[in-house]
């Protein structure tokens, strides 16, 4: 498990443990990676943050043309692995979740533990910061700097 | 009144029964429930949807029959749960001073009528 800011290592940490997910990845609405586990390649995350960002878009204007303000959730299931994808409003902005389980563990135990980790991130994130606009002008280089400290090269 | 309702009726009447759910065992997601305020249904149904799975399977792969009741007593109650039809599973949460007895039985005969 790899996180760009070490406040939020700890409850990661705390939803793997609990979750038994194979693949986790934290990012910000607009695909900026805040942290990973499982992943091995930077390929992988930038597709699947990509991805990810664009569903939780997708979805979210759905939920706003069906009058909700937004799905707590949207869950794939798969015979192999399945794939759970929620957004969540942190005191750092909105962020979303991207977990990819197996049958070694359930839905409802994904769930659970990811919104106790929803819980302990809004109570760990330092509130004296500024919130980093969702697209900013160096994106490029501060994508190419996360994804080395992500991976460690 | 259906099926599940029903079932679950029978099962909260019993004294001490905190709660009783109806959930899917292999997603560990609720399809029904009554509990009484402060239970959390959501995380009653995660854990003992995983943990009736996990000794089914042990059961299964040690070559037995898989149970038909399971009981995880706590200091301060139990969790109940009867696996039914359907990868269902029906669970009670009860308090310290229920009558597990009789849950056990209302239990047992309300989740072979789950079809």
């Amino acid at each position: 498990m790899r996180a760009l800011e070490p406040w939020v290592e700890a409850p990661l940490q705390a939803f793997l443990d609990e979750s038994s997910a194979r693949l986790t990845l934290l990012m910000t609405s607009s695909g900026q990676v805040v942290a990973q586990h499982g992943f091995s390649r930077s390929l992988d995350v930038m597709t699947a943050a990509a991805l990810g960002a664009g569903i939780g878009a997708s979805t979210e204007e759905l939920a706003r043309l069906m009058g909700s303000p937004r799905f707590g959730a949207l869950v794939h299931h798969g015979s192999r692995q399945s794939c759970l994808l929620s957004g969540f409003s942190t005191p750092r902005g909105k962020w979303l979740g991207l977990v990819v389980f197996g049958p070694e563990t359930s839905v409802g135990i994904v769930q659970l533990f990811f919104d106790q980790m929803v819980e302990q991130l809004a109570a760990a994130a330092p509130r004296d910061q500024p919130v980093a606009p969702a697209l900013p002008e160096n994106f490029e280089h501060e994508l190419d700097a996360s994804l080395k400290a992500l991976f460690g090269r | 009144m259906t099926d599940t309702q029903l079932a679950l009726d029978r099962v909260t009447r019993v004294s001490g029964v905190r709660g009783a759910l109806i959930a899917s065992a292999g997603d560990g997601l609720v399809v029904a429930e009554q509990l009484m305020d402060g239970v959390d249904g959501r995380a009653a149904a995660a854990l003992a949807g995983s943990l009736v799975g996990r000794l089914v399977r042990t059961a299964e792969g040690a070559g037995r029959r898989p149970p038909a009741f399971v009981q995880l007593r706590a200091e301060r109650g139990s969790i109940l749960a009867a696996p039914c039809p359907h990868d269902l599973v029906l669970i009670a949460v009860v308090g310290p001073d229920a009558n597990v007895g009789l849950a056990r039985l209302e239990m047992l005969d309300a989740a072979s009528r789950l079809n």
